[in-house]
C-alpha cells in the first residue's frame, strides 16, 4: 500500500463517519461531534480512534459498534477501534457545520469552553446568554442544569415561551 | 453463588478502590432517587450525576485491577467482593435521607472529588491523568447543581433551613474521615500516584465557607470521631446495599447486557 492509496483511503473512511449518526443527538454525525480524533489505514483494515463524550454515556458502546458496523459494510475490512481519554473530549469540538445542525435541530449549541473551566463555584451565576434555537432570543432562562442525556440541560425562551434543550459547554 | 474475590491489599490498588469505591456507592445512592425526587427536572439531575459517577468508577476500577494484576475487570470489583474489602467513604453509604440530605451530601463529596480529579490530572499513572480530565468536568456541573440547592434550602424557608440543619448536623461527623491521611495517602503521595487527603482539607474548606457565607451556614469543628469505610470497617447500611447491588451478579453469575 503506497502513500497515495492510505491517504485515500482514510479520506473514504472519514467521509463514511460523516455518514454514521450520534444514538442520542441523531441530527449529529460522530465527527461533527467531534469524538472520532483519528483515523488510520493498516495492511489490513482500519483503525479509529474515540474520545467518548462523558464517562457515564450510556451510548459508548453502540457509537463503537455503529463505527465498525459502517466501515465494515463499506468495504474496509477489519476495524478496531482505540478508546482515547486524553485529552477529554469538549464541546469546543465540535464542528461549526455541527453547530448549525443543532440549532437546526431544536437544540441551542454550546457556547465556548473557557468561560466554565477553572471556577471555584459561582454563585452568581453568570452563564453566557443562551439563545432561544427557535426565534433566536437571548431573552432564555435555564430549568435545569441536567437534561434528557448526560450532554443536554433544560431552558425556556420568555419571548417565544417555547422550552428547549441546550447543549451543554463541557 | 459466584465465589467471593479478594483483591490484594496493596496501598496503589486501595488508593483507587476508595476512589471508585466512593464514586460506585453514591451513585447506587444517587440512583435510589429516579422516579422519586421532589420535582422532575431534579429526578432527571439525579440520575444523571448517577451515570457520571458510575462511569467514572468504571474507569477508576478498570484501572485498579490492572494494577492489581489478578485479572479482575470492573464488574468483577464492584459487584464480587464482601463488604469488608470496600474502601468507600463511610458518608457515601448512608442511606439517601431527604432531598436536603442529598444535596448536602453531594456538595461534600463531589467537591472532595473535584479536588481529587484536579490533582489527579498531575498523577504519574499512565491512565489516571486522561480519567481526572474527563471526571473534573463532570465534577464540576455536580459541585455547582448541589450548591445551587444548598443555597436554596439553606435561604428558603423555615422548613426548608430546618431540613438543611438537620442534614449538616448529621453529615458532620463524617468530614474528618475525608481528611485523616494514612500510609495508603503517604504511599500514593511519595509514589505521585495522586494527592494525600490530607492535602485537599484548606481547598475543601474553603470552597464549602463559600458557599456556606452566603447563606449563613457553618461548618462545625470536627470532633474526635473519624468514620472508617476507608479502612474497610463500614456502618451497617452498607451491607443492604451491596445485597441490592449484588444481587444479581450473584444469582446469575457473569451475566452481561
Amino acid at each position: 500500500m503506497c502513500g497515495a492509496e492510505v491517504v485515500d483511503r482514510e479520506r473514504a473512511a472519514w467521509r463514511v463517519l460523516e455518514t454514521v449518526l450520534d444514538p442520542e443527538v441523531p441530527a449529529l454525525s460522530l465527527v461533527d461531534l467531534g469524538i472520532v480524533r483519528e483515523v488510520h489505514a493498516l495492511e489490513d483494515g482500519l483503525q479509529v480512534v474515540l474520545t467518548p463524550t462523558y464517562s457515564g454515556c450510556p451510548a459508548t458502546e453502540v457509537i463503537e459498534q455503529s463505527v465498525v458496523d459502517a466501515l465494515a459494510e463499506a468495504g474496509f475490512g477489519p476495524v478496531t477501534v482505540v478508546t482515547r481519554r486524553a485529552p477529554a473530549w469538549t464541546t469546543d469540538w465540535i464542528s461549526d457545520d455541527g453547530r448549525r445542525k443543532l440549532r437546526e435541530y431544536g437544540i441551542a449549541p454550546p457556547g465556548p469552553v473557557q468561560a466554565s473551566e477553572g471556577v471555584a463555584i459561582r454563585i452568581v451565576r453568570k452563564t453566557a446568554a443562551v439563545a432561544c434555537p427557535r426565534c433566536g432570543s437571548t431573552n432564555t432562562e435555564r430549568l435545569s442544569a441536567f437534561g434528557s442525556t448526560a450532554c443536554k440541560s433544560l431552558y425556556r425562551c420568555v419571548a417565544c415561551r417555547e422550552p428547549f434543550e441546550h447543549f451543554k459547554p463541557i | 453463588m459466584t465465589a467471593s474475590i479478594r483483591p490484594e491489599h496493596r496501598a496503589d490498588v486501595e488508593y483507587l478502590l476508595r476512589l471508585g469505591d466512593t464514586t460506585l456507592i453514591l451513585g447506587q445512592r444517587l440512583g435510589e432517587w429516579c422516579g422519586h425526587a421532589p420535582i422532575l427536572e431534579e429526578d432527571i439531575a439525579l440520575a444523571n450525576v448517577a451515570l457520571d459517577l458510575i462511569g467514572q468508577t468504571r474507569a477508576v476500577l478498570t484501572r485498579a485491577g490492572e494494577m492489581e494484576d489478578q485479572g479482575f475487570d470492573e464488574d468483577q470489583l464492584a459487584y464480587l467482593r464482601e463488604e469488608r474489602d470496600y474502601r468507600n467513604l463511610t458518608m457515601v453509604e448512608l442511606p439517601r435521607g431527604d432531598f436536603a440530605f442529598t444535596v448536602l451530601r453531594n456538595l461534600f463529596v463531589s467537591t472532595w472529588l473535584k479536588l481529587h480529579w484536579e490533582r489527579l490530572q498531575d498523577s504519574a499513572d499512565a491512565e489516571l491523568p486522561g480519567i481526572a480530565g474527563k471526571a473534573l468536568k463532570e465534577a464540576r456541573y455536580h459541585q455547582q447543581h448541589a450548591a445551587d440547592w444548598v443555597l436554596r434550602l439553606a435561604d428558603g424557608t423555615d422548613e426548608s433551613r430546618a431540613r438543611i440543619d438537620t442534614a449538616l448536623a448529621e453529615l458532620a461527623r463524617y468530614v474528618p474521615e475525608m481528611f485523616t491521611a494514612d500510609a495508603v495517602d503517604a504511599a500514593a503521595e511519595a509514589g505521585k500516584l495522586g494527592p494525600s487527603r490530607a492535602a485537599l482539607r484548606e481547598a475543601w474548606e474553603a470552597e464549602i465557607a463559600s458557599v456556606f457565607g452566603e447563606c449563613g451556614l457553618t461548618l462545625p469543628a470536627a470532633g474526635a470521631f473519624v468514620s472508617t469505610g476507608t479502612q474497610g470497617v463500614h456502618t451497617e447500611h452498607l451491607g443492604r446495599i451491596l445485597a441490592e447491588m449484588q444481587y444479581l451478579q450473584r444469582a446469575y453469575p457473569g451475566g452481561v447486557w
